[in-house]
Parts: structure tokens; C-alpha cells; sequence
């Protein structure tokens, strides 16, 4: 179910904070953050967010087609290298 | 014969039910459409005369989206997200469910025919 439109969409405040910090300077620096829920503005656009994916920052360069989005659409925190192949084989026999 | 949007209807067909061989169309917006052209759902399409045919090819042109370019508009939306790298994305590339369905077992429409796994056991009959 979507979110309800009254409350508008959720974009963490701290981050829009210092985005907006950092567009008024002029300036372009990395941003770290955890807040992988929070709604990409248009704001964002053009800056670099490094959103934490459970382990490590993954840097997300925000695009005009990426606001409406959520952040952590961006940094996935599942790593599959796939099943079978040789690795497997030996880990099997062991 | 009754040709609409580059789809040839069914002849003997009622109506509300041909038109939903064009992509685009179900029986909601063939009904709305019958609706605002003022046309008998119940008339087959070959007792449609050349002005009904003429009407509802307008109606459609002018207010719904079907075929080639509804085409061209989901797989530009498909590709928007493929492009911009997002989950939805990485899921339509590797051709598994985009909504958080399981794929432990099951997904079958979206990863096509099982393949064999090389060395697997089949259980063992009782």
C-alpha cells in the first residue's frame, strides 16, 4: 500500500538538511548516510550519496530519473555469486 | 474488414468482447468505449456499419493507448529502470520477479523452463 499523500513523501531531514547546505555553497562532496528509506528529491540531483547497504557506503550518483525513488533501491545488500561451478564442487567433497 | 488500431476484430464476435483483441483493451475500456461512441455492446462486428467502425476507430485514437506505442511505453519504463540501476532494475535484468516474490521454489513464469542442475540426485523411490 503506498504511502498515505497528506504526509507527503519521507525524506530524511538531516540529509535534505545538508544537501541543501551543500546547493546553496555551490559544493559537491560525498554524503554519507543510512537512511536507505528516505525518497530521493529533486534536490539530489547531480550530487553523491554514499548509502550504507549494510556493510560498506555504496556511492550513488543521483540522476534526474532516479527522484521518486528511495535511496537504498540503490545499494543492494544481497551479493549472489551464483550457484554450482568449480568453487562449489570442491567445498562439496571436503 | 474492421480494422482498428492495425488489429483485425473477430467478425462474429460481440463487439465489447472484439475490441479487447487489441493490445490495450480490456472488457473495462471496451465497455467505456462502446459507452462514448454511443454503439451497442451486443452487435457483432460484422453488423457494424462503416460509421461505427469510422467512430470508435476515432474514439480510440483520440483517448487510449494501444498497441505499438502502449508497447513502447512499457518497455521504455522497463529500460528507465534498467538504466538508473535501481533493485527493480537488477531484477528485470536478470529476468526474476521484480516484486519481492520467492524464488526458492516457484517464479516460474519470469525464469522460463527449469534447467537441470549437473549432478544432482533424484529422491529415491520408497
Amino acid at each position: 500500500m503506498p504511502r498515505s499523500v497528506k504526509k507527503g513523501p519521507f525524506i530524511d531531514e538531516k540529509l535534505l538538511r545538508k544537501v541543501e547546505m551543500m546547493n546553496a555553497r555551490n559544493e559537491r562532496t560525498v554524503i554519507r548516510t543510512w537512511a536507505r528509506a528516505s525518497t530521493i528529491s529533486p534536490e539530489f540531483v547531480g550530487h553523491t550519496i554514499a548509502v550504507h547497504n549494510g556493510n560498506k557506503f555504496i556511492p550513488v550518483f543521483v540522476s534526474e530519473n532516479m527522484v521518486g525513488h528511495k535511496l537504498g533501491e540503490f545499494a543492494p545488500t544481497r551479493l549472489f555469486r551464483g550457484h554450482g561451478g568449480k568453487l562449489a564442487d570442491k567445498r562439496s567433497r571436503i | 474488414m474492421a480494422r482498428i488500431a492495425g488489429v483485425d476484430l473477430p467478425r462474429s464476435k460481440r463487439i465489447e468482447v472484439a475490441l479487447t483483441y487489441v493490445y490495450g483493451l480490456g472488457r473495462t475500456r471496451a465497455r467505456r468505449i462502446l459507452e462514448a461512441t454511443g454503439i451497442d455492446p451486443n452487435l457483432r462486428t460484422h453488423e457494424l456499419s462503416d460509421e461505427d467502425a469510422s467512430l470508435l476507430r476515432r474514439e480510440i485514437e483520440q483517448n487510449h493507448k494501444v498497441e505499438g506505442a502502449l508497447r513502447t511505453e512499457v518497455s521504455m519504463n522497463i529500460k528507465r529502470l534498467m538504466d538508473i540501476g535501481c533493485y527493480r532494475g537488477l531484477r528485470h535484468r536478470r529476468g526474476l520477479p521484480v516484486r519481492g516474490q520467492r524464488t526458492h521454489t516457484n517464479a516460474r513464469t519470469k525464469k522460463g523452463p527449469r534447467r537441470a542442475i549437473a549432478g544432482k540426485k533424484k529422491a529415491p523411490k520408497k
